[in-house]
């Protein structure tokens, strides 16, 4: 049996005798009879070797495939060593919530350091430490500007992440703020339809940015209609094509977000990933989350605090802006380093060469019979074709070669590139696709 | 200490991506951003070592002793840290197809079945990401469920205990619920009577953490939990203080229809200086078919993602932060049935051990036998002294302790709450009683320089006021 407690069963017994008491049975005095637990059904504890064994078979039973098309809000890039270095250093893995401030400098500047860089990238005044991914940012975003007298309805674009609809309308249920839909044409989202949808009660409208597509949406266009009925907007961004394409801020965007996992975040099977938020500085007091400012002690020195606690639910309790507590600051921190490692030129090339990757992909899949772009738009590093087999097939086909294909969806299948999916891996996939769609016709 | 911005020097980069080996696609102008965005621009060297001194800047649990109530801080086990580390997991995508990923998917349903057991539920999602998230996942399970049977108009009100973590309230109005609060009674348990009057029939159900926020394991519990239940409404256990009595009783047991436990705290997995935790929830199975999308089960020796009947909907992306529920796991497995009640057992004699000793010199709140956790009331010695609990902690620093949790619960006015875990040696709880008696004399010799604590630190203590009454949340370039 393993245990990390480090008295013996003699110390223990002492233990107990200081305190009077003679049994461990005996600390559990006021428990009543009838609810005392006789045995778990648990397997026996074992040793580190077996442990190790038991957990690392569990991990063998995965496939790790060695080439990744698939994005779809999840994205394979390349983590710089440095990263992973110094977000396994102990303090920072083993810290709690920095709330004493005096022992925790080094978390907290971590935490300025990263809204500063968030703030950064999508051009607003003031970001969040974090929430714990794309969707609970949306759903979190869209409910900021939710009040009880005027501004009750949400409205949420059809060409999001299908998952973060979802949240947003999990979220927004439990308040009873009514979310709609707005219908995609042409996969992108319908502006006539939109417009439709606002009303003057309408709080928030979301949309994305390159879009559940990869397609660049007519931001400009989606946010001058929210804003002509008043309602805010929060805008979904992918962080790495911030080192290229316009921000939210300029685009005239009210909130900023999205999912932080492409920032040096493994893909990790879904989790943990990193929720940003920021927001323009009239919205400050309405951002949910934990956030650091900067101040001094008494003899003047720089300092830095958790603060605006006025907004949080150790303090307000039922009227706290959010009901969050730990977030997501390890990945925060992730994100930071990631930046300052790549700098404003990384961030810029890895952005580029992801979009040429996807460009080059896509033309040289569409010299294959029966692929074509479904849309001839705008995108960044992802894009839907059709495909004249069946995806599933290919994609089995393809994992034979320890490559995972597009994500099939309806009309077709995403592809996704990065900086990773290099020329001659792009070669090798379209010279396979090529292969296997001429072997299946002739079946 | 100077930020990442002003050790930054324009020009210095590392190289880390190649130059595109296809042609570049040309954006239309109109689409790009006017100027890049403002990262430093450091040398590798200079990186790491920025963040190798703010890393000395930082408390953990490796440091040293950790006793924040309420927090569970208990050490975590490097075998776990490397189990989440193995590629067959990191490098995993989420949408996969399900025969390429059965051993995480395993692990998901493997880890689920123990918690299950331990907490004495039915069914489990592991996907809330904190313990926050869990609360609200398991209030929209009651939620779920008065609306399946079309109370959902008229149960209306979540009832929650004055020394009840903030984030129950908070939670409860997330999920769309009013809160009623009632009062501790005397011995610091549920008030009955005034349970009894605060039930009827627009309770939706009740958030309930056992033991307390003081510590405290209410003996009362099935006569609270059925109270509740005939007045048609449903409970809610808040798992922050499981430490105290895995193995021993469980909340299944108690009478609670639903339950969060975190992973972060009772199981383990590190806090990361605020996350990523895990808070899965689990439930009798009367709930199951509310629980989030999408589920984990096993069919004919095949793991199955599968979204149940009546579900809440999403809680989040994909499927919970994975990575931390692999600790976790590794964590039970290594326990296993004897060590996970002599985990909390542990916990339990520790926290005795060091509230005995330290009986005589400071005011415990509630007196009597405690759990995994001890308020002591600083307002004696405060009357007497002018030293306040703050003052206390603040001295913890310059001894090389993390302080305990500072007025919480809230019902106690100077509280310090005390939870030294499982996973500290005899040795190591001596040494800070000492300190915390040594402080208790100061207060009575050297007021001033307590007022002044810490002294030791890079810091004196931070101005909130000002921080918070002119927010400088970013760099100014």
């Amino acid at each position: 049996m393993g245990s990390y407690i480090p008295s013996t069963g003699d110390e223990r017994l002492e233990m107990l005798k200081a305190i009077g008491l003679n049994t461990v049975e005996d600390l559990y005095a006021a428990v009543p009879e009838s609810a005392r637990l006789k045995s778990l059904n648990l397997p026996e504890g074992l040793s580190e070797m077996e442990v190790a064994a038991c957990v690392s078979a569990l991990a063998e039973k995965n496939k790790v495939f060695r080439s990744v098309f698939r994005g779809a809000g999840s994205y394979r890039h390349y983590i710089p060593s440095i990263v992973k270095t110094i977000t396994s250093k102990e303090e920072f893995v083993t810290a709690y919530t920095p709330y004493q401030a005096e022992i925790s400098q080094g978390v907290l500047q971590s935490i300025f350091e990263y809204q500063t860089e968030i703030c950064e990238l999508t051009g607003m005044d003031v970001s969040n430490a974090s929430v714990y991914d794309g969707g609970t940012a949306a759903a979190e975003a869209v409910l900021m500007n939710v009040d009880n007298r005027r501004r009750k309805t949400v409205v949420i674009s059809e060409t999001v992440n299908p998952g973060v609809i979802e949240v947003v309308k999990t979220y927004c249920g439990s308040r009873n703020v009514p979310v709609t839909v707005v219908p995609a044409k042409d996969h992108v989202t319908d502006l006539e339809a939109l417009k439709a949808a606002l009303t003057n009660e309408t709080a928030s409208f979301y949309f994305q940015s390159p879009n559940y597509f990869g397609i660049l949406e007519d931001s400009e266009a989606l946010i001058a209609a929210s804003h002509e009925v008043g309602a805010k907007v929060a805008m979904g961004v992918n962080p790495i094509s911030m080192g290229l394409l316009k921000t939210p801020a300029e685009y005239g965007a009210d909130i900023a977000c999205g999912e932080g996992q492409p920032l040096g975040l493994s893909t990790a099977f879904g989790g943990p990933y990193l929720g940003f938020m920021a927001c323009t500085k009239d919205m400050m007091r309405k951002l949910p989350g934990r956030i650091v400012g900067e101040t001094t002690d008494a003899q003047g020195r720089r300092a830095y605090v958790l603060t605006l606690q006025a907004r949080e639910q150790h303090i307000r309790r039922e009227k706290a802006s959010s009901n969050i507590c730990s977030n997501e600051a390890l990945c925060a921190m992730t994100a930071a380093v990631y930046l300052a490692a790549v700098g404003p030129e990384g961030l810029q090339k890895v952005a580029k060469n992801s979009a040429a990757h996807a460009h080059y992909l896509a033309q040289k899949l569409s010299e294959i019979e029966g692929f074509k772009l479904v849309e001839d738009k705008t995108f960044f590093h992802e894009f839907l074709m059709t495909c004249p087999i069946c995806p599933y097939c290919l994609n089995e086909r393809l994992a034979e070669h320890g490559i995972l294909g597009g994500l099939p969806v309806d009309g077709g299948i995403l592809w996704c590139a990065t900086e990773l999916n290099t020329r001659s891996e792009i070669d090798n996939l379209v010279a396979l696709v090529a292969e296997i769609v001429k072997e299946e016709a002739s079946k | 200490m100077k930020l990442l911005f002003e050790r930054s020097r324009s020009g210095r980069k590392q190289t880390l991506i190649p130059d595109c080996d296809v042609t570049e696609f040309g954006f239309d102008s109109s689409l790009l951003r006017t100027n890049k965005p403002n990262l430093p621009e450091l040398a590798e060297v200079d990186l790491d070592r920025h963040y190798t001194a703010l890393s000395h800047e930082t408390f953990g649990v490796n440091t040293g002793f950790y006793p924040l109530g309420s927090c569970t801080m208990k050490y975590n086990p490097r075998v776990n840290e490397a189990m989440a580390a193995l590629p067959g997991f990191t490098e995993l995508h989420p949408l996969q197809p399900e025969s390429t990923v059965q051993g995480a998917l395993e692990a998901i349903y493997r880890t689920g079945k123990l918690v299950s057991e331990i907490t004495g539920m039915d069914d489990i999602t592991l996907q809330p990401a904190a313990g926050a998230h869990g609360e609200y996942t398991g209030l929209m399970l009651i939620r779920s469920y008065h609306a399946s049977r079309g109370e959902l108009g008229q149960r209306t009100k979540i009832i929650v205990p004055d020394s009840a973590h903030g984030t129950n309230p908070a939670s409860a109005v997330m999920a769309g619920f009013t809160v009623v609060s009632v009062p501790s009674n005397e011995q610091g348990g549920v008030d009955l009577d005034a349970l009894r009057t605060a039930v009827g029939p627009d309770t939706a159900g009740l958030m309930l953490t056992n033991p307390n926020t003081l510590g405290l394991f209410d003996p009362n519990i099935l006569e609270i939990t059925k109270i509740i239940h005939d007045a048609g409404g449903l409970c809610y256990y808040d798992g922050a203080n499981l430490n105290a009595i895995m193995g021993h009783v469980r909340p299944g047991d108690m009478g609670f229809d639903c339950v969060h436990v975190n992973l972060h705290k009772t199981f383990s997995t590190p806090h990361g200086g605020g996350g990523p935790g895990s808070g899965p929830v689990g439930c009798k199975a009367f709930l199951a078919e509310f629980l989030p999308k999408p589920q984990v089960k096993l069919e004919d020796g095949v793991y199955k993602l599968f979204d149940p009947a009546q579900s809440m909907g999403k809680v989040r992306t994909f499927y919970g932060n994975f990575l931390v529920v692999v600790r976790a796991l590794s964590y039970i497995l290594t326990l296993g049935k004897e060590g996970i009640p002599e985990a909390s057992a542990g916990a339990v004699l520790n926290a005795n051990y060091m509230m005995n000793r330290l009986k005589d010199y400071y005011t415990v709140a509630y007196p009597g036998l405690c759990m995994h956790e001890f308020v002591l009331d600083v307002g004696p010695l405060k009357k007497e002294t002018g030293i306040s609990a703050m003052d206390v902690a603040k001295r913890m620093l310059d001894f090389g302790y993390h302080p305990p949790t500072m007025y919480f619960p809230l019902i106690v006015h100077e509280a310090l709450m005390i939870e030294p875990t499982e996973t500290e040696s005899r040795e190591t709880l001596d040494e800070a009683c000492d300190a915390l008696i040594q402080i208790w004399h100061e207060a009575h010799e050297n007021a001033e320089m307590l007022h002044n604590a810490p002294i030791t630190r890079t810091i004196g203590r931070p101005d909130d006021t000002k921080a918070a009454r002119e927010p400088v949340l970013r760099y100014q370039f």
